[in-house]
């Protein structure tokens, strides 16, 4: 409580965290405030601008007692409604990104804690593989892996946590290094403590708050490349109501319904916008001297 | 030295057999080529002949071996759909990507360092903070939305630049400053926060005293020792572009190497990919060597790791 408070007293971290808190409770609420269904078309109301009125009885899922009902964001090149999917797509952005996020944070933080603490060949061969990982652009595997072997949620998840273990088993390796010689170590060491207790007990703690900083960043780059994945057309099944998708759709129409592909982008700015500022503000609370 | 430069040399070798493999593997899991390029009524016999001609039926290791082997001597396969040597249209799309690339790690470099400049000699006014916003939205909105709206303004309600495509200078801009923007953003960030650094110290004091014109002290004194740990980021900044590029070509349909890849994915032609993953890792790794043998050169420290 007294770390939330904290937290709370910058303005940008409160900014941070209002934006995200929005978002999330947004995505947690989604079928009650979304007007219209995301996923059912009409094709009598294609392409129609924003705050268009439509006769209720030609949508579905509108209030049945309304006679009218209205387009607040417009409707896409089938008929769906925009601010529907952009509710809904918040549920998908925010479930990749974390989800991205808890499996790479897992995998990365054991791979440094090992290599770290044994050196050796577990050292040699993770320091390999990040050599290797890092020698071209990550979006460039992750295309060719969701291309080859077929995209969906669950591959974009994989691929994202693949992207950024990197970055936890760096950090966390170089935490292990420092902290491994240090007395309460050595005393839990000569207490007679097995390797195991030493690393989960005693070590793996003490990197907790480098992983959280890590991690709160590549939850925004997460979302960015889910994005930018789907709106290639190799992330998230086009049918899903995704902010990507969404963007895809709306690229072709760009010239003529402006407003399908500017919304996404807007939505996806407030929400990487929510959290980076509270990765900031988590860094500077942890770390005063900064990470990076 | 010496041995500092074989072993890194070695290092980067191992990488890109690495990367090499990594990408053989994932393309041979992509499924059969010989489905893409036979007509539907092809026979079976039909396809087997094709298998063996392309020496597809041969065992993976051995397939891989004769990929390297080639790839050595520069021949990195035939595609598949389009039947031309990967080689070649690696060649004919690689001009347009690093023209792309150049202008906008140009852009980025010199708009960031003069915006960074100018924010820290303005600090807190306005000029500090909308370069602020500026580089915060370059990295909170995805960079390919950020060109969708600059085509929105600047090619559909102005009319003063082309959507897409390539051609002219006119071509150039709207791609370049969409992908220089979330670099430049950050590179303003870095060069303000440094420059605010060195600004307080006690020799731009001394100079200031000892009657130095406050240009000679910005640019000769400060500027200099502000930005040369930003060499670093710039390196590493210019991967992060490499990277977005494959979107951005996307966007603005610019006939250079990242459209090249999307598009052979979307086809499912994967020899293609794998020769533009692997020219791409080969850049990166011979600069990263690059960077890493001038650093050992400049600073001896550096080779006792």
């Amino acid at each position: 409580m007294k770390f939330l408070a904290s937290l709370y007293r910058s303005p940008q971290t409160r900014t941070g965290l209002i934006l995200l808190t929005f978002v999330v409770l947004v995505a947690l609420a989604a079928p009650l405030l979304a007007p219209f269904s995301p996923v059912n078309v009409d094709p009598s109301g294609r392409l129609l601008p924003p705050l268009s009125r439509v006769l209720a009885s030609s949508t579905q899922g509108a209030p049945a007692h309304a006679e009218t009902a209205l387009h607040v964001l417009g409707t896409d090149s089938v008929g769906r409604d925009v601010l529907s999917r952009l509710i809904y797509g918040s549920r998908l952005s925010l479930t990749v990104g974390f989800l991205a996020v808890l499996i790479s944070a897992v995998f990365g933080s054991l791979v440094g804690c090992l290599s770290g603490y044994w050196g050796g060949w577990v050292e040699a061969l993770s320091a390999w593989l990040i050599d290797v990982q890092l020698s071209f652009p990550f979006l460039l595997l992750a295309i060719f892996l969701l291309g080859a072997l077929g995209g969906g949620t669950l591959a974009v998840v994989l691929v994202l946590a693949l992207g950024t273990w990197v970055n936890y088993a760096r950090i966390v390796r170089a935490q292990v290094l420092s902290i491994k010689h240090q007395g309460y170590v050595e005393a839990a060491h000569a207490t007679g403590a097995g390797t195991l207790r030493i690393l989960f007990v005693h070590i793996l703690p003490n990197t907790l708050s480098p992983i959280c900083v890590v991690g709160s960043f590549s939850m925004a780059l997460a979302i960015l490349t889910e994005a930018g994945l789907s709106f290639l057309g190799v992330g998230l099944d086009p049918s899903t109501p995704s902010w990507g998708t969404m963007l895809n759709d709306g690229r072709d129409y760009l010239l003529t319904a402006w407003w399908i592909a500017t919304m996404p982008g807007i939505a996806i700015g407030v929400t990487v916008l929510g959290v980076t500022l509270f990765g900031e503000g988590l860094r500077e609370l942890l770390d005063p001297r900064g990470l990076r | 030295m010496f041995s500092f430069a074989i072993g890194k040399l070695l290092r980067a070798a191992t990488v890109l057999l690495g990367v090499s493999f990594l990408t053989f593997i994932i393309g041979h899991a992509s499924g059969d080529p010989v489905l893409l390029m036979v007509r539907g009524d092809a026979t079976a016999q039909q396809k087997a002949d094709l298998r063996h001609s392309l020496g597809l039926d041969r065992p993976v290791l051995t397939q891989y071996a004769s990929y390297v082997g080639n790839a050595l001597r520069g021949d990195l396969g035939i595609s598949y759909r389009q039947r031309i040597a990967v080689g070649q249209l690696i060649r004919l799309r690689l001009p347009n990507s690093l023209e792309l690339a150049g202008a906008a790690f140009t852009t980025a470099i010199l708009l960031g360092f003069a915006l960074g400049i100018l924010a820290a000699l303005n600090r807190d006014r306005v000029v500090d903070h909308a370069v602020a916003g500026l580089s915060i939205l370059g990295q909170v909105v995805p960079g390919f939305w950020l060109g969708l709206m600059l085509v929105l303004l600047f090619a559909v309600h102005w009319q003063i630049l082309p959507v897409s495509g390539s051609g002219d200078l006119a071509h150039l801009v709207l791609p370049a400053i969409t992908l220089a923007l979330p670099t430049l953003g950050r590179m303003a960030r870095l060069v303000r926060a440094g420059m605010l650094d060195v600004l307080n110290s006690d020799y731009i004091r001394t100079a200031r005293a000892k009657g130095l014109s406050e240009r000679q002290v910005l640019l000769g004194h400060a500027a200099k020792n502000a930005l040369l740990p930003l060499v670093t980021q710039a390196g590493l900044e210019f991967g992060d572009m490499v990277g977005s590029a494959f979107i951005i070509e996307t966007v603005f349909a610019w006939p250079g190497i990242g459209r090249m890849v999307v598009n052979a994915v979307l086809q499912r032609d994967f020899l293609v990919v794998q020769g533009c993953v692997l020219v791409t890792a080969a850049g990166f790794v011979v600069i990263n060597l690059t960077v890493d043998l001038l650093y050992a050169w400049i600073d001896p420290r550096v080779r006792g790791r």
